[in-house]
């Protein structure tokens, strides 16, 4: 009898361990998102989204140009990765699904998703940054692309491998080749699967700072082009945080803000396209 | 749009055609190959571009480069013992106060909880791991750091003051603080990928354990631990692996600082934070190399994590246990 009331005893503790260590995660979580919201949305107003930074000291300004430079950056790096992607992931998921090859291009995408950001925006500076003479948002778009695309490929593969054989039978047996098969069948069997993939690496990136540091780098000015240092919420975010100016940390908290809700929403509607579906 | 319904010509139109659709789909290969190759030969380009712009710091400095803590720009002497000190140290704490408790959650969410509550608490904790890692850094420098400053450092230094890690002025930021921010950050991972490793356990294998009248936490202990152990290794590697690498996280708070101590209230650096703070302004060429050759060291160690990590998921996925 003791002994089963040790063994209920120990299940108790457990079970109250693991239930306060989730509660803990739901604790940070509010905390961190209250914070944001709290002192992001005292920052926000009309100004932030329509004017230009200004000097240290100046409680008017906004960030215009840096919402448009991070949208500009994440749809072209967006635009780069998913025709890459959409493509290795074919081959991962209809040539090579039991190659050796196959195998091998998967372990590296998979250590490629989590490779540090900082060391791809090393590399964007020696391939691109310093051979073109200056920071420009083509290089911050293409190192963002290079983040998104292991994750566009990999999700491009899982999302393939769902849409059930016979379609492609069936397909097949029509007389039609496979490249008509692919666009016209199985890429519309997994579309809805394909975009949340694309979704959620967009959402990875729009939060990016390491990788733009040193290819985009960050600028005051509007853009007018991609070809020139562009500015962005992540850097500008970086810099006015670890300035010693209280508005520009204001502005910081607000950037923030904008960030946390547009990477959080896209997070949570791609969640809940893929709840539906399945 | 077109294409969906097909004319009965068209179809006999493409049997004919049936040679050239073979050309076609070999072309299609051919691409969709170039394209999936194109992802190694990036990565292979990232260790060569690296390892090319290393060179000079590499001749210079060779092996002792990772072992000298000299960090000098003026008389351009570099050396990469304290940045990778502090990348060691401030995962090594990460993963201390991490993985017991993402286990924890992990197994709330898997097993424990009642029906209702697993999914909104397995969203929060995924949204969690969505939130920028910026955002993280931030948040310790202007709510963490201060408390930490206030009230934790002050007691661990009364309590625990005898020991060398808890002595010194207590600012805030320093290596605990970084330390306490990586391990918010790494927590959703590990804890979301540990609930489905948990998830993979065969139900028949629970039943039949609870059948035998176990305990919740014996079916845990002896069932689902046993079961996914590679798995939960795999997912301990991938937080690392992040750990390591994570640059935004932990430059606003670690106090950027060539300094070794013992003590985890003083200021360090990490590679990922040095890199982040010096990278714009190196304005010799060795600087630069020494900087590229610490992203190089970083590269490789988390190729080497993610590596493992990558090969007992993937074997916990395919055996179970064992």
């Amino acid at each position: 009898m003791m002994r089963m009331q040790r063994r209920m005893m120990i299940n108790r503790i457990v079970l109250g361990l693991s239930g306060a260590a989730a509660t803990l995660g739901l604790i940070m979580l509010t905390w961190i998102l209250g914070d944001v919201a709290l002192r992001g949305m005292a920052a926000i107003n009309w100004d932030f989204f329509t004017e230009l930074p200004t000097p240290p000291g100046n409680e008017d300004g906004g960030l215009a140009n840096n919402i448009v430079g991070t949208l500009l950056m994440t749809l072209a790096a967006t635009c780069m990765s998913v025709p890459f992607g959409v493509m290795a992931g074919t081959w991962l998921s209809e040539f090579g699904r039991d190659s050796k090859l196959g195998g091998i291009i998967r372990f590296f995408s998979d250590i490629l998703v989590s490779a540090p950001s900082i060391v791809i925006g090393v590399f964007v500076y020696l391939v691109m940054v310093r051979p073109m003479g200056h920071f420009s948002g083509w290089a911050g778009a293409v190192a963002l692309a290079i983040i998104m695309l292991p994750v566009v490929s990999r999700t491009t593969e899982e999302m393939l491998k769902l849409v059930p054989h016979e379609l492609r039978e069936a397909a097949l047996a029509l007389g039609s080749p496979y490249w008509k098969i692919m666009p016209q069948v199985i890429y519309r069997a997994a579309a809805a699967g394909m975009m949340t993939g694309i979704m959620l690496a967009v959402a990875r990136v729009a939060g990016e700072t390491a990788p733009l540091l040193f290819t985009a780098m960050n600028s005051p000015y509007w853009m007018e082009g991609m070809n020139e240092p562009m500015a962005n919420l992540t850097v500008t975010l970086f810099n006015y945080a670890m300035s010693p100016y209280d508005d520009w940390q204001t502005k910081a908290w607000g950037a923030a803000f904008l960030i946390t809700m547009a990477v959080l929403l896209t997070t949570i509607i791609t969640r809940l396209i893929l709840r539906k579906r399945s | 749009m077109h294409g969906q319904r097909r004319s009965p010509q068209e179809s006999v139109y493409h049997m004919n055609t049936a040679t050239q659709s073979r050309w076609g789909d070999a072309i299609f290969r051919a691409i969709t190959i170039s394209f999936a190759i194109g992802i190694l030969l990036l990565f292979v380009g990232i260790i060569i571009a690296l390892w090319h712009e290393s060179l000079p710091s590499i001749h210079k400095f060779g092996f002792s480069f990772l072992t000298s803590s000299a960090w000098n720009p003026v008389k351009d002497d570099f050396g990469a013992w304290i940045a990778i000190v502090g990348t060691l140290l401030s995962t090594c704490l990460a993963m201390l106060i991490a993985i017991p408790l993402s286990l924890g959650v992990a197994l709330f969410l898997a097993e424990l909880a009642p029906e209702w509550m697993k999914a909104p608490f397995g969203t929060a904790i995924e949204l969690l791991a969505a939130i920028p890692s910026i955002v993280y850094g931030m948040w310790g420098l202007f709510v963490l750091a201060p408390i930490m400053s206030d009230y934790v450092q002050p007691w661990l230094a009364d309590h625990f003051g005898f020991l060398p890690f808890f002595t010194g002025p207590a600012m805030g930021i320093g290596m605990l603080t970084a330390g306490l921010v990586l391990a918010l950050m790494i927590l959703p991972f590990i804890a979301s990928v540990t609930r489905d490793v948990f998830l993979m356990v065969p139900q028949n294998l629970k039943e039949a354990a609870y059948g035998m009248g176990c305990t919740t936490w014996e079916v845990v202990r002896d069932i689902m631990i046993p079961y996914g152990k590679k798995g939960i290794a795999g997912a301990v590697f991938l937080g690392m692996g992040r750990a390591l690498g994570e640059t935004m996280a932990v430059t606003f708070v670690i106090g950027n600082a060539y300094h070794l101590s013992w003590s985890l209230f003083a200021p360090g650096n990490s590679i990922a934070s040095t890199l982040a703070n010096e990278f714009t302004e190196a304005d010799s060429d060795i600087y630069l190399s020494s900087l590229v050759e610490l992203g190089l060291v970083l590269f490789l160690i988390t190729f080497i994590v993610l590596g493992i990590a990558q090969l007992w998921l993937k074997r916990g996925q395919q055996g179970g246990g064992r």
